[in-house]
């Protein structure tokens, strides 16, 4: 976290939530490719060392050639290990090893590769496991900020609010929330929180809505990420990278015509 | 689908658990914990006067808030009825 020194304006966000099965390969998948659809330079880390996912969501599978791990070993260099995306100029993915365990890498290992990608890249995007344990501490060791991601359901919030307390306590200033997978139906009956009654419980900065997107799944089959598509999904994906640019966008209109939305947008706007 | 329209919504239900279940996530405080400390405070004011165990209520709770909601200070909140204030 301290190394405000020397650091040439690269980013380093690391994608988060405690529970699995939320988003989280999702979301680093989207948020990267979108931000090198504006031209940025990014690469993708996966650190879910024994379950890689990113790979896939991100249709990279056939190009593994080295990984993480190799990297850390020594076996080969930072830039063979690196994979170029099939569609986006400046997006990179390093994949983890598959057939290893957690402990393989240290955080101190983690902070030394992500040290040398700060000098190529403008985002390092970390793909965090589900968990606290080491797999965890590995992928929050480098990060300046966190997405913490989210559904709103009680087991996936409280997860979410523990994640929260670590990253406080290893000192992160910057913490923002993605709640995915929200269902307007299912908040208009009562039978869903909504957004505004997630980011009351836990009171961090709301950095996008996810709408539940069947395209997200259409979208992992074919191993691209909707990110700057039409879809639901897709707009909101966009909506997030430009946030992290810093921009200012209103919460979007899950669905047309719900003062709900609006109402989200102004808590948000006064903050 | 409220069919049951005099029931919370379920919305509103995982509100309410979620409020208990993070100030005591927070404070990491198991409610075996609670309990020992429910004991320990039996013994010790047991010791000065006869109190009314049975009714007695303890709790963690979030008193107000700093900046925002993460910072609200937990506080342990005890109601101990008192049966003879001179049983010692």
């Amino acid at each position: 976290m301290e190394n405000e020194s020397g650091k040439q304006n690269c980013e380093v966000i690391v994608v988060t939530s405690g529970k699995g099965g939320v988003g989280k390969t999702t979301t680093s998948a989207n948020v990267g490719t979108g931000l090198a659809m504006l031209g940025k330079k990014v690469c993708l880390i996966d650190t879910d060392i024994g379950l890689r996912n990113l790979d896939v969501v991100m249709g990279l599978e056939n190009r593994i050639v080295y990984n993480l791990v190799d990297v850390v070993e020594g076996n080969c260099r930072v830039k063979q290990a690196l994979i170029k995306d099939k569609r986006h100029q400046g997006l990179y993915l390093m994949p983890c090893a598959q057939t290893r365990d957690k402990s393989s890498v240290s955080p101190g290992q983690m902070i030394k590769v992500i040290e040398h990608l700060k000098e190529q890249f403008d985002y390092v995007i970390l793909d965090c496991p589900a968990g606290i344990e080491q797999g965890f501490q590995n992928a929050i060791a480098g990060a300046d900020r966190a997405l913490v991601v989210t559904t709103p359901e009680v087991s996936a919030i409280r997860d979410a609010d523990r994640i929260v307390g670590l990253l406080e306590a290893n000192g992160f200033k910057q913490i923002d929330l993605v709640i995915n997978r929200l269902r307007q139906d299912m908040i208009k009956r009562g039978d869903m929180m909504s957004a505004t009654d997630v980011v009351d419980i836990l009171a961090i900065p709301l950095i996008g809505i996810v709408p539940d997107d069947e395209n997200v799944v259409i979208s992992t089959n074919q191993g691209e990420p909707l990110v700057g598509s039409g879809f639901p999904a897709g707009i909101a994906y966009s909506n997030i990278v430009q946030r992290i640019l810093g921009k200012e966008v209103p919460f979007i209109n899950m669905e047309r015509g719900i003062s709900f939305w609006t109402k989200v947008t102004g808590i948000f706007h006064r903050a | 689908m409220r069919y049951f329209f005099h029931r919370k919504s379920s919305c509103q239900v995982a509100k309410d658990r979620l409020k208990i279940l993070l100030i005591s996530d927070r404070v990491s405080c198991s409610p075996e914990v609670m309990e020992l400390i429910k004991a320990d405070i039996i013994k010790v004011i047991s010791k000065y006067m006869k109190i009314d165990t049975m009714n007695m209520d303890i709790q963690i709770q979030a008193k107000g808030s700093k900046n925002n909601g993460r910072n609200k200070t937990p506080v342990l909140y005890a109601n101990i009825p008192i049966l003879d204030l001179h049983s010692k």
